[in-house]
């Protein structure tokens, strides 16, 4: 899933201080798992700015919406209707909501309520960790299932560098070095004919060093 | 034990203060409310193993998001005791009503009031 963080209250109050009508739109797949912009969320930070308006003396509507997703053109369009009513919208969906809102309601300003971060796994309630960069060529399948471009600092396609100790990397001591874990895990499974191979110079252009990307389908385009 | 305590304390019962949310004590003061005080049982002595310890981060949770909205942290507290510690309960009301007596009223009250004073109804 996508990987979101809690914008401090201060920075999303500083954003929309001068609004009179405003939506709390929240997003119920990514941010909801990661407990950062599920319909939870959408309630704590509606009650908490409509206690700074209160406590400024300030009457400002705050209403709550959470979509099904914030990525989709048909649930975006569920505020179609209401949307008009409001000077700005907060959106704690991830990055892709916030634009997408933004695109869909041209005439509202959109602020981000979250930091957007990584793609990740849910190690432990309350601990996100990443596990995937969106390289666009996945090579998993060479590397026992662990990402060296998500999990290396250096992304590394040859393995493990003189930085790595005792299975830590260099930058801390508190993250596992992606190649210890590539070389333990293709061990134990009988394969390190595979980290014996040299791996070929990867095509980055299909990473973002080839500007935005997109995939068309035509298989499934109408 | 015909214990007193301050009258102006409201009471809502929980099976456990595990089922405290952070909504709850921030619409409480949105409401108007000038003080909160989460009750639950001794650390450690939870029936639900957690549900206490889950109360104050949402506890400190929620002090957080009140001082910077400017309401205060010191108006939300947890406490902790045992059922049967009745005299305790009756001195930590008086503490909690003393405290909110001291810091006034949730500064939210005024406009709040203006609002109702102009609708003419009860938010």
């Amino acid at each position: 899933m996508i990987v979101a963080d809690k914008k401090p209250l201060e920075e999303i109050i500083e954003q929309i201080k001068d609004c009179g009508r405003l939506l709390v739109l929240g997003c119920n797949e990514c941010v909801t798992v990661c407990e950062a912009g599920g319909k939870k969320e959408v309630g704590v930070l509606a009650s908490s700015l409509r206690m700074f308006f209160l406590k400024e003396g300030r009457e400002v509507k705050i209403d709550e919406r959470t979509l099904e997703r914030q990525c989709d053109p048909e649930y975006m369009e569920e505020i179609r209707n209401v949307a008009d009513g409001y000077d700005a919208i907060v959106s704690i969906a991830c990055g892709v909501g916030v634009q997408f809102t933004a695109e869909h309601y041209p005439r509202q300003r959109v602020y981000p309520g979250v930091n957007t971060c990584f793609m990740g796994a849910t190690e432990a309630r309350g601990l996100w960790t990443e596990r995937c960069q969106g390289c666009g060529q996945c090579i998993l399948a060479e590397t026992g299932g662990i990402c060296p471009v998500a999990r290396c600092a250096k992304r590394l396609f040859n393995g493990p560098c003189g930085g790595s100790t005792g299975g830590k990397c260099e930058i801390s001591k508190e993250t596992d070095c992606a190649w210890q874990l590539i070389v333990d895990r293709l061990q134990a499974l009988g394969k390190m004919a595979d980290y014996e191979r040299i791996a070929p110079i990867k095509d980055w252009s299909k990473d973002r060093a080839g500007g935005p990307r997109k995939i068309v389908r035509e298989d499934v385009k109408e | 034990m015909r214990l007193s305590y301050p009258t102006d304390i409201r009471i809502v019962r929980v099976p456990c203060t595990g089922k405290v949310d952070l909504i709850h004590i921030l619409r409480a003061f949105e409401k108007g409310a000038d003080g909160v005080s989460v009750v639950g049982c001794m650390e450690g002595d939870c029936h639900y193993n957690s549900g206490n310890f889950r109360a104050k981060k949402r506890v400190d949770q929620a002090r957080k998001i009140l001082d910077t909205v400017g309401i205060g942290a010191e108006r939300v507290r947890m406490y902790n005791l045992s059922s049967s510690e009745g005299p305790r309960f009756a001195q930590y009301a008086e503490e909690m009503a003393e405290m909110i007596r001291e810091l006034g009223p949730n500064p939210v009250r005024k406009t709040l009031q203006r609002e109702n004073h102009q609708t003419g109804g009860e938010r």
